[in-house]
């Protein structure tokens, strides 16, 4: 059994506001890329599941040669191998067929684990797009693994207030949610065996597919309008001003 | 010359980062106040790798070099100075020194406990009317048989009251002169009848460390448990220092930087006659002191590193770096104390904790005036390095990861 985790680099979050518009629509960044935090929930899911079920956690991404590094990211975390697919040029759907080519690839895939979507592009368009192209079924939503087997996964998923428990059969496409766990740090040990580690490089070529021409074409970048910070101060006695409040709080819809 | 860190490095920075934020940040202000010592963190700093971060891992370490324990303990004292400490006490002042002087046996011992934070380590020198002046300590290790009885009282011990493996300085010769060649080193444990120990309260700054004293009455310690030859004692302790000072001084770097971001925060905040006060021209001297001492600080500590991944004696860099950098925390948290105005002077802010913690590090592991004093030693002539019989082993990034 393989767990193959999908990752993605993308801008630190904390930098996400010093992103130009004309960087953005380039892809050439000049800030602190990192592990796609949703991914590090994915990642957490996967070595969780290795650890509980048995079978391998790997990892997979799509990008740049610099792209390794995260790919290091998940090795130090726990992930057995990894392998990078070069393509800078891809989007959603492009990424999900090159995922499912190089899946084919492995031929031992029984669990393609993804984040809910990605701090940069916010589709959440790629677990559903690689089960298309794989013809796999797609959980989303999934807080916990309770079961995985050669033929079947049970994982519990949250919709709204109420929480599924789905048996689906494997091979699957889970798009793991931040209850799956807090994702762990790397420590020292994996860290040192993350470095190595040789990690392939997989070209359109090598899988067998041509290199996926973008379907999506983003034609405008702009930043949101600063906003200015809107202090109000609610006077009168507490209970007038704990009225007060609320009625502002609905207003908003804060409440 | 080569000033960068290796992608490892920055993997490493990134770790204890994303450790300091878990495990170390939400909880700091209340531990702090209330001078409570987190016990959880040790087991946790155990299972991560940083116990036994530059040790072979034949000995139990992960197997990284002398700049990644820089690393470590610059990122955990960004975060609080009593988690860096855990790093000079347990790494740097005991674990390096049984690495250095210790026997292939008492390596595996002591040493790959240690590294794998199975066992927590102190360092036992200083005494209640014995810090800088070392060859003052009145501790005796007594021969008996073939063992030692060992009986005194260490002060100031940090972990004293948590550790297990105390490397304990005594006197085997009271006699002899000059005095510092009667001083031998031992490893006592926790589990040695006669062995007592207690936590101090009321410090000043690390208030979330665990400082305390240590007693040993007639404690019967094994020979095999001597580290070094007798009398060999100062020169241990000296050794040990030199990888101690270098932790503090890397930690006392990540104390600068906090100082600095928080003043950067507060100077984009803050709002006085009309401007952000970083507009200011007096506010900007301070950022721009605290960001040369950034830089400088961190040349003098990786220095120091890189000397010792290449086996090059560093007391006098070392040293230097040491002094500096816990000056340039105390002036820096200062500073922010300054540019946070009124609300600098609150503990609501983090810089008030800053100015208490650095303190201690201008005085322990040798005062501000002991390194001073140390530098214009050397360049007078009155000092020189003498070869020792254990050298520091220099980092193999082959031989390290051999199991």
């Amino acid at each position: 059994m393989r767990y193959l985790i999908c990752v993605k680099q993308t801008p630190d979050t904390a930098e996400l506001p010093k992103v130009k518009p004309d960087e953005a629509a380039s892809g050439n960044l000049s800030i602190q890329l990192v592990v796609n935090p949703w991914d590090e929930h994915a990642l957490e899911a996967g070595i969780q599941m290795m650890e509980t079920f048995g079978g391998a956690a790997s990892a997979i991404t799509v990008g740049g040669s610099g792209a390794v590094e995260t790919l290091r990211s998940a090795l130090a975390m726990g992930c057995k191998d990894a392998t990078l697919v070069a393509n800078t040029d891809a989007d959603a759907w492009g990424v999900a067929t090159l995922l499912a080519a190089a899946i084919q690839k492995m031929g031992d895939v029984t669990v393609a684990i993804t984040g809910q979507m990605t701090v940069d592009g916010n589709s959440g368009a790629l677990p559903v797009a690689l089960g298309r192209k794989l013809g796999w079924p797609v959980i989303s939503g999934v807080a916990k693994v309770l079961a995985a087997s050669a033929d079947s996964v049970t994982v519990e998923r949250v919709v709204g207030q109420a929480r599924h428990t789905v048996q689906v059969a494997a091979p699957v496409v889970l798009s793991v949610i931040k209850e799956i766990g807090e994702p762990r740090y790397p420590t020292f040990i994996n860290i040192r065996k993350a470095a190595r580690v040789e990690i392939p490089t997989w070209s359109a070529a090598d899988l067998g597919v041509a290199a996926p021409a973008p379907v999506v074409q983003m034609t405008n970048w702009r930043k949101p309008p600063a906003r200015d910070a809107h202090v109000q101060l609610f006077g009168g006695a507490p209970s007038e001003a704990a009225a007060a409040l609320i009625d502002a709080l609905l207003a908003e819809k804060v409440l | 010359m080569d000033f960068a860190f290796t992608a490892e490095h920055e993997l490493i920075r990134k770790t204890v980062r994303e450790f300091a934020a878990r495990e170390i940040l939400p909880t700091i202000k209340e531990n702090d106040r209330n001078q409570v010592f987190d016990k959880t963190l040790l087991p946790k700093m155990a299972e991560a790798g940083f116990l036994g971060v530059s040790v072979p891992v034949r000995y139990g370490g992960a197997g990284f070099d002398y700049i990644s324990l820089g690393i470590l303990s610059e990122e955990l004292e960004y975060a609080d100075t009593s988690a860096r400490v855990i790093i000079s006490v347990h790494n740097g002042l005991n674990s390096l020194g049984v690495f250095q002087w210790g026997t292939e046996e008492q390596k595996q011992m002591f040493l790959a406990p240690q590294a794998r934070g199975e066992k927590i380590a102190a360092f036992c020198l200083t005494e209640p009317d014995a810090g800088t002046d070392v060859v003052a300590l009145r501790s005796v290790a007594r021969k008996d048989g073939a063992d030692y009885l060992i009986s005194g009282e260490k002060m100031w011990i940090s972990l004293g009251d948590v550790a297990d493996h105390f490397l304990w300085f005594a006197k085997t010769d009271p006699q002899a002169r000059p005095a510092h060649q009667g001083i031998s080193a031992f490893m006592v444990t926790r589990d040695m009848k006669g062995v007592t120990s207690g936590s101090i309260h009321g410090k000043l700054g690390v208030r979330a460390g665990n400082t305390g004293w240590v007693h040993c009455d007639e404690v019967r310690v094994p020979a095999s448990h001597r580290i070094g030859a007798e009398g060999e004692g100062f020169k241990i302790a000296m050794s040990c220092l030199d990888n101690g000072r270098y932790t503090v001084a890397a930690g006392a770097l990540g104390l600068i930087r906090a100082s600095l971001d928080a003043s950067l925060a507060y100077a984009h905040q803050r709002k006085t006659f009309g401007v952000e006060i970083g507009q200011h021209q007096l506010v900007k001297r301070m950022i721009s002191l605290m960001v040369q001492r950034v830089e400088a600080g961190r040349l003098l500590v990786y220095r120091a590193g890189w000397m010792k991944n290449m086996g090059m004696r560093n007391t006098r860099e070392t040293t230097l770096a040491k002094w500096y950098c816990t000056d340039a925390s105390f002036d820096s948290a200062n500073d922010a104390i300054q540019i946070h105005g009124a609300y600098g002077f609150s503990d609501e802010y983090n810089p008030e904790r800053f100015l208490r913690n650095s303190k201690g590090a201008v005085i322990y592991e040798g005062t501000r005036e002991l390194q001073q004093l140390i530098q214009a030693d050397y360049l007078l002539g009155y000092r020189e390095d003498k070869p020792l019989r254990c050298e520091l082993p220099p980092y193999d990034p082959d031989s390290w990861q051999e199991g």
